[in-house]
């Protein structure tokens, strides 16, 4: 059994040893050893990537295929394979989820309702979310999915807190109408592609009718676009953050988010680049709105998790907005989005659940000055404020200046001062973010100490920091030493921008 | 010789960094002293290096190769792709080599002055961890080889200055102060990075064209003659030039840091930092930086020179509105505040004046920001003396302090003839340059109106030395004042020094640009009038302002309105205060946030409702009961017979 299966068994077998355990107070010190496991099998994973593709960097070939791939026939007669493999951009998600699934336990080690349930179900989760990385066969592909989107209904209903079942519902249902049309199109792509496979390498090589795609993209992007929250399918997103508990907040806006993303962009645009070519404007249009809609909209939020929430509307925006620009710049600021959206949005979910544990509420205006108490808390709520407003030196910045270029310098197929408009739209975003950032962080923590019961509190314990300090080392190390991350990644988009090209008219990269 | 010195240029950035890590997480949690020590350590040995640097770089030997650009250290930081792609390095020329000289100066004094000054306060070791990152960002900005480093660093000079005036972050104007000066600076710096959007796909595609062996964002690439070339081919839908308004959007970001109107309310108000953060960021330093930035991009800037005229433009006009305002400001930092926009405007005039023809412009430009650097410096180093010993930034709560302050009185007397432009002192110098431009490209608008501004100057600053150090103790406050440390007054001294002597440095000799400068020395038909300014506006304020102090309350009465929009900056900040608030978050926010929750989402909850409700209606129907579905069967057997009846009738 290859590594990559590993990475997808060892949270899985981490549930089991959750359920096995006898000692209930034993149960997160498992889950904790469990992920951070998997954390060195991540890291051992990206490196051997790495020397991979280095030792290969000059034939172009390998450079830009998938590696240490795993392939098993599992029901030969309708075509379906167990097919695991990686490139940068599976790398980089991996990388992502694995270090939000180690600070997300960390971040729940006080939970004490269920907590056994509570950990399993998390780690189900995220199994199913490495699986959806990994897994280049879309049968495969769309069985992590679920499994990744549905124990969410029961980890936001069990252990959420205000309107949880609502919530929970809400999210659920939404999630599933976005499931149902990707099954749809997966449908279409397998019967239409005539090779009776769901092998993901095999229809890529399909070039499918005019016609067909126009119908089929916009499907499965809207499929995609709901889990990553695409206007106006993202009212899940308030209300689900709002109601769960602090680790399904991060996994969700962590993570799950970023699978819609990713299936945006590789299969989406990958397997049908006409119907990207056809309907980018439109997305990039719709993003735009994302984008400023979710800025205006976090200024005016009360709860420190609507405010987040209504925060990754906007940015989420920019990741599809960067996939919908159709060049290698959008592209790669997409994913760099990703994952420093990612990494940021744990951070500010795992610190919204402990400034919450400490003054048990979360609405913004009866909090203030609480930085003069919870100095570490409040540092690193800054860090993560900075970097999604898009300071240089944190990931934030990489990301968006991959994504305005992106959209900036336009691509053939579409018309390029539209895109341009958009564009400045679009950026325009920095600065309301900066406004709800510093209106929204200061009024928590700076001024003076509004409520004396705020005195006595304390700073972060020991797990608080290191879950804090891990998303926050990282979010500075993406920002200072981006090439690494680019390294990793350019390759693998030159296989999506070969075939939008190869059915285009010009054959330059970012034209 | 000496290679070695241009080559470990990049240790002068890199001191600062490595001491705001190791102060910044390892010192300042052990030892709050011992952090600030190593802090203002570093940023000496960094002064020493750029000193030995400057030397080395000027040097008489090596100048006529040396003052070259050089690049002695490059790394590739970021490939966005093929052909773009952002190298951090270090870049010298004359004008790099020189801020490296102002920043490290006045950042090593006012980190040696703070050592003082913000003695037993809580947070500093904080303190003198966010003075190291701002040194280090706005180091970097200065030897930034390309425009997105300059932006990179730009930006974190931004957010140490958020840091800064934030850093008694328990009172509530110092946040609203912090908050406004990043926004407003983030707004302006929107304008930057649109502009480098268009400079970086338009020198994309030039650079397809033109081999220049550098990237589309470097300098050297974009003051490359040919590029300029064909950019000024590039027109937009309208014919307007494009490359005129990538220009104009990259001075909004220059505006917004050097604080132009209408970008500058953020930096009176910025005052509310720490006194020494200040002179060194508010001052000397960061705001100058959209100066530095029109300069370092002037040979772009000259090829348009109708943006050149609209910087002229805007340069004058702040640099009158801020010296009228400065008039009427009772707090001693904000006139401080007002007359940093005003010089800031001279300077930025001064630049839209230059050509590559006549570049007299450009030096003078620069020869007003290095000697403004040291007075400025030291001005407010001195308010910091005096607001130290007083517990007051209000001028009116001051007076009598020359007997019991006679270090900081002097000292400051010496910067308020510097900034007044009194021969020797290093602002008459470097004034002078600058009127000498406006009046010999005949600009005599610009030239009357800089003189204007320069007896203004004189009279407001000489209006807050005379209420502060002469007449009598105003309060009980202000009679019990005593003389700062010595540890403060020595940087006020070394500076007071620099403010005498810096005007005579041949600075013309060492930076300059394009043609060979027309005149060299003093010009007396500038020098006599800008004198003759200078102490009408000395002599006026000393009449009023020393004795019984009644003349200025029956100008401000005959005045009337007038005198209350001045004082109340000309009401910009309620016009800001207004579209932010009652329009952008009233009209904008506000509808998105209700229409997200009531009509998107009530969308979403309407489509659930109406499947409860169908679900509803079914289930009414499954009852249950047998004697409902009975009365149903009953109904529907009559109906249906009825029907059935009927049609077999042909009466339906």
């Amino acid at each position: 059994m290859g590594i990559l299966s590993w990475l997808i068994l060892i949270p899985f077998l981490t549930a089991l040893a959750v359920i096995f355990t006898p000692d209930s107070k034993k149960i997160r010190w498992v889950a904790l050893i469990g992920t951070g496991i998997h954390l060195v099998v991540t890291a051992v994973a990206s490196w051997r990537y790495l020397e991979l593709i280095q030792g290969n960097f000059d034939s172009k070939a390998l450079f830009t295929q998938l590696q240490m791939t795993e392939k098993l026939p599992w029901f030969a007669s309708l075509g379906i394979q167990y097919f695991l493999g990686v490139d940068g951009i599976s790398m980089l998600m991996t990388i992502l989820t694995s270090i939000i699934i180690f600070t997300g336990v960390l971040a729940s080690w006080d939970v004490e309702n269920r907590a056994r349930e509570f950990y399993s179900l998390l780690l189900i989760l995220v199994t199913g979310v490495f699986g959806v990385f990994l897994s280049f066969d879309l049968f495969l592909f769309f069985m992590f999915y679920e499994v990744a989107v549905l124990p969410m209904y029961l980890l936001i209903g069990v252990w959420g807190t205000g309107p949880k079942e609502y919530s929970a519902m809400k999210l659920t249902l939404m999630l599933m109408v976005g499931s149902a049309l990707l099954l749809v199109g997966f449908l279409a792509l397998y019967h239409g592609s005539g090779l009776h496979t769901f092998d993901f390498t095999q229809i890529a090589t399909v070039r499918f009718p005019k016609e067909f795609q126009f119908w089929v993209f916009p499907t499965i992007f809207i499929g995609f676009g709901i889990l990553g929250a695409l206007y106006p399918f993202h009212t899940w997103s308030p209300d689900g953050h709002a109601s769960a508990p602090t680790a399904v907040s991060m996994l969700h806006a962590g993570v799950l988010m970023k699978m819609g993303g990713y299936g945006a962009l590789r299969i989406a645009v990958y397997l049908l680049p006409d119907g990207a070519k056809d309907w980018g404007l439109f997305f990039m249009g719709l993003t735009t709105i994302n984008i400023l809609y979710g800025a205006f909209g976090a200024i005016k939020q009360k709860d420190l998790k609507f405010f987040t929430a209504y925060s990754s509307v906007s940015h989420c925006g920019m990741v599809l907005f960067g996939v919908a620009s159709l060049n290698m710049l959008g592209f790669k600021g997409a994913v760099y989005q990703m994952f420093s959206h990612g990494i940021m949005t744990g951070l500010f979910f795992s610190l919204i659940g402990m400034v919450y544990g400490r003054t048990h509420t979360r609405i913004i205006s009866e909090m203030g000055g609480i930085a003069k108490v919870m100095p570490w808390l409040a540092t690193c709520f800054y860090i993560g404020g900075f970097a999604s407003l898009g300071l240089p030196g944190l990931a934030g910045f990489v990301a968006e200046s991959h994504i305005f270029l992106g959209g900036f310098f336009g691509n053939v197929w579409s018309d390029i001062t539209v895109m341009r408009i958009l564009t400045i739209l679009a950026t325009m975003s920095i600065v309301v973010t900066a406004v709800y950032v510093l209106r929204g962080l200061g009024s928590v923590f700076l001024g003076p100490i509004t409520d004396h019961h705020f005195d006595g509190l304390t700073d972060a314990k020991l797990t608080e920091k290191l879950c804090t300090g891990i998303l926050v080392a990282t979010l500075i190390f993406a920002g200072v030493f981006p090439i690494f991350m680019g390294h990793m990644i350019e390759g693998s988009l030159v296989p999506i921008l070969n075939r939008l090209q190869a059915s285009g008219a010009l054959a330059a990269i970012g034209h | 010789m000496g290679e070695w010195i241009t080559n470990s240029a990049w240790l002068i950035t890199a001191l600062p960094l490595f001491s705001f890590i190791i102060v910044g997480l390892f010192l300042r949690p052990l030892n709050e002293k011992l952090a600030a020590g190593v802090a203002t350590a570093s940023i000496g040995l960094a002064w020493l290096s750029s000193l030995l640097l400057a030397s080395h770089y000027f040097s008489a030997e090596v100048s006529a190769e040396a003052q070259k650009t050089l690049i002695p250290w490059t790394v590739e930081w970021l490939k966005f792709q093929e052909g773009v792609t952002v190298n951090f390095g270090v870049l010298l020329d004359p004008i790099s080599v020189m801020m490296l000289v102002v920043v490290t100066t006045v950042s090593f004094l006012v980190h040696f002055y703070s050592l003082s000054y913000m003695h037993g306060e809580s947070g500093y070791g904080r303190y003198f961890t966010y003075l190291n990152l701002f040194t280090f960002s706005m180091l970097g900005l200065v030897v930034a080889p390309n425009i997105f480093q300059t932006y990179f660093f730009w930006e974190l000079v931004g957010v140490s200055s958020f840091l800064l005036i934030g850093f008694y972050y328990q009172k509530p104007s110092a946040v609203a102060a912090s908050k406004k000066a990043f926004i407003v600076t983030r707004f302006a710096d929107l304008g930057f990075f649109i502009g480098i959007l268009i400079l970086g796909y338009f020198g994309f595609k030039i650079s397809g064209e033109i081999q220049t062996g550098s990237q589309p964002l470097d300098y050297a690439f974009l003051t490359h003659p040919e590029v300029l070339k064909a950019f000024l081919n590039l027109h937009l839908a309208n014919g307007n030039s494009l490359l005129a308004l990538a220009l104009l959007l990259v001075f909004m970001g220059a505006a917004g840091k050097s604080a132009m109107f209408p970008l500058h309310i953020w930096l009176p108000d910025a005052m509310e930092g720490p006194t020494p953060v200040s002179a060194l960021i508010h001052a000397a330093t960061m705001v100058v930086a959209g100066v530095y930035l029109v300069a370092r991009l002037f040979p772009v800037f000259s090829t348009v020179p109708d943006v050149l005229t609209v910087i002229a433009g805007i340069g004058l006009f702040t640099s009158a509105f801020a010296a009228i305002i400065a008039c009427t400001q009772d707090d001693i930092k904000r006139v401080l505040a007002f007359s940093t926009l005003s010089q800031l405007g001279y300077m930025m005039f001064s630049l839209g004046l230059a050509t590559m023809a006549e570049p007299l412009g450009y030096t003078a430009s620069m020869f007003h920001l290095f000697t403004h650097a040291f007075f400025k410096a030291l001005l407010f180093l001195g308010a910091g003396s005096i607001i130290h010993a007083v517990h007051s930034n209000d001028v009116w709560e001051m007076g009598g302090l020359k007997k019991k302050m006679p270090i900081t009185h002097i000292t400051f007397a010496m910067a308020v003839l510097a900034i007044a432009g009194i021969w020797p002192f290093s602002g008459f110098f470097s004034k002078d340059e600058i009127l000498a431009t406006a009046l010999h490209g005949e600009h005599y608008v610009h030239f009357i109106g800089g003189l204007l501004v320069a007896g203004l100057t004189a009279f407001y600053m000489a209006r807050i030395y005379f209420l502060s150090f002469w007449g009598k103790a105003r309060t009980e406050k202000s009679s019990h004042a005593h003389e700062s440390s010595w540890v403060m007054l020595a940087p006020l001294g070394f500076l007071a020094l620099l403010s005498l002597t810096t005007g005579f440095i041949p600075f013309a000799e060492f930076v300059k640009i394009g043609a060979p400068l027309q005149q060299e020395g003093i010009d007396l038909h500038v020098a006599i009038p800008g004198t003759l300014m200078a102490l009408l506006g000395l002599s006026l304020s000393a009449w009023m302002y020393t004795g019984t102090l009644n003349v200025p309350k029956k100008i401000s009465v005959a005045l009337g309105q007038f005198y209350v929009a001045i004082k109340n900056k000309f009401y910009v900040d309620e016009v800001y205060s207004f579209i932010t608030h009652q329009i952008i978050f009233r009209f904008v926010a506000a509808p998105v946030a209700w229409f997200d929750r009531n009509v998107v989402d009530g969308g979403v909850n309407l489509t659930g409702a109406a499947m409860r409700g169908w679900s509803s209606a079914l289930t009414l129907i499954q009852t249950g009961q047998l004697q409902t579905y009975l009365l149903w069967f009953v109904f529907g057997t009559v109906t249906a017979s009825l029907l059935l009846w009927g049609i077999f009738l042909g009466m339906v």
